[in-house]
């Protein structure tokens, strides 16, 4: 068993063509918070991986659940963050429109969590998603995504206005939630 | 080799202060504190607070250590209006008169430049936490990013508005956080991260309701366990998705001891460096201000009268950084 990965809050190693994803324990939280975050964040994800493939997304096909451990296929791709341009991010657009006309919320869109693999994206790492059909919480989901563009990539601008191309093909609720965006970006953060 | 001196005045909320640094030291620092009488910090009575003490603040830094300055720095933002207006007039009026030029400073920026100045941090993580301010910031390409915020109240203002609402008084984090000690029962409330952001007034809203039926040190403890877990969470994803290896704790809620250990016992998990700066660089300083600066005076920066209005909602990321 090897680590692939060891994220902030999980360790994912991979066992033949399965991967595990093993949230750990964080020692600075108490272990009621710590115990729970885990446990739901592990259910909630297995469960929400799922329902978007059904919805078109492409996910990893979940294996086992136990307690604080996914078992799931291994998409063997490259971070988004390494090769976006702007046509991928028109994909990611469509993508994610095709996630929230399903009514998920992916709760940590970074250009980390999705995969390019043969000609095709992945979404993965639906640790913090949840089902969710207002405005404001796609907007988020895209305020999120956007920030993760401008603090991470010098041409955020063309790429925000890609995404915005490929989400509007393939969701209806488009508009109201971009112009979401706008508003949660120039909210009150001193108030 | 000649020194450069600044004068640096911070009045974006409740401390007016004014100090002078070169390029080691706090040569001087005088600082008037607004408390409110009843309730929190009144914006217009705040700015009149500071009106009323200006003139004895810088008059009593600049003898200390006034002499052959180079300019006269100011926080132009964020802070509340009618406060930074008042500084700023001064700062403007300073300038002009002492025929040095002024520089307009982001009050975030000046948190994280005094930590790097007065810690051993290089290149850190930075989660500053204030009463209007929760983010958590690290540098990137010639900008400091805002990776994480509140996406509503500052963690101050959670703390204080609960602490009102069950009659303590203002500020009422050192009081939360001492009747936190009281207890180890733990009662579950939102715990709400979103992506890199966070939220707290939800998590205010259960504290002030669920306080009708659980003691209230029970309530401090479990409100501090769940809005700290939650700030540490998203400097811990920071920390993971920059590659950063040291953590940078910076405002004024960065007295809290237990928030402090929490980021310590994450970063030795992770085995990189946590720094905490003095208690004086913490909170709202002139220090911070003058030294940002004078690093951005050496950098070349001006900022011309006519550019010098104040900014309520002005964001680190706005600034472009080119003394580092």
């Amino acid at each position: 068993m090897a680590v692939i990965a060891s994220g902030a809050e999980a360790v994912v190693s991979l066992e033949g063509d399965t991967v595990i994803k093993a949230r750990i324990q964080k020692r600075y939280r108490l272990k009621e918070i710590d115990e729970t975050l885990r446990r739901e964040r592990t259910r909630t994800e297995a469960r929400l991986i799922s329902e978007a493939r059904r919805c078109g997304v492409p996910t990893p096909i979940i294996r086992e659940v136990v307690d604080f451990e996914i078992r799931m296929e291994y998409i063997n791709g490259i971070a988004l963050k390494n090769v976006i341009i702007p046509e991928l991010s028109e994909r990611t657009g469509e993508l994610i429109g095709r996630l929230h006309t399903c009514g998920i919320v992916h709760g940590d869109l970074t250009t980390s969590n999705i995969l390019f693999k043969d000609g095709k994206l992945f979404l993965i790492d639906f640790g913090l998603a949840y089902l969710d059909k207002t405005v404001e919480a796609r907007g988020v989901d895209i305020h999120v995504l956007f920030q993760t563009f401008e603090s991470t990539h010098e041409n955020h601008e063309e790429l925000i206005e890609a995404f915005k191309k490929g989400y509007g093909r393939t969701f209806s609720g488009a508009n109201e939630v971009i112009e979401r965006v706008k508003e949660i970006e120039s909210r009150g953060r001193y108030a | 080799m000649s020194k450069t001196l600044v004068l640096g005045l911070e009045g974006t909320a409740w401390n007016l202060s004014a100090a002078i640094v070169d390029e080691h030291d706090v040569i001087a620092e005088t600082t008037a504190t607004y408390k409110p009488l009843t309730g929190g910090i009144h914006p217009r009575e705040a700015a009149q607070h500071h009106a009323n003490h200006i003139k004895e603040v810088v008059g009593e830094a600049l003898k200390k250590g006034g002499k052959d300055l180079s300019a006269v720095a100011f926080s132009q933002g964020p802070g509340l209006g009618p406060c930074l207006r008042t500084v700023a007039t001064a700062a403007r009026a300073l300038a002009l008169s002492m025929q040095i030029p002024l520089i307009g400073v982001n009050h975030c920026i000046a948190h994280i430049e005094v930590g790097r100045w007065k810690t051993p941090a290089k290149d850190p993580v930075t989660l500053y936490v204030s009463g209007a301010n929760s983010q958590v910031l690290a540098y990137r390409a010639g900008y400091y990013r805002v990776f994480g915020e509140t996406l509503d109240i500052g963690i101050g203002n959670a703390f204080d508005k609960f602490a009102r609402s069950v009659g303590l008084a203002h500020p009422g984090g050192p009081k939360v956080e001492e009747l936190a000690k009281q207890s180890e029962r733990y009662v579950p409330l939102p715990y709400t991260v979103k992506g890199m952001d966070f939220s707290f007034s939800g998590l205010t809203t259960a504290a002030q309701e669920y306080v009708k039926k659980h003691p209230l040190p029970e309530i401090c403890h479990s409100f501090q366990e769940t809005a700290f877990a939650m700030l540490v969470e998203v400097t811990e994803r920071a920390v993971a998705h920059t590659g950063k290896s040291e953590v940078l704790l910076a405002g004024g809620v960065g007295a809290n001891a237990r928030l402090r250990e929490m980021l310590k016992i994450m970063c030795e998990d992770r085995a990189i460096e946590f720094y905490v700066p003095d208690k004086r660089f913490m909170g709202d300083n002139g220090a911070m201000i003058a030294y940002l600066g004078l690093l951005m005076y050496k950098a070349g920066y001006r900022t011309p009268v006519p550019d010098s209005r104040v900014n309520p909602n002005y964001r680190p990321d706005d600034v472009e950084v080119t003394w580092r």
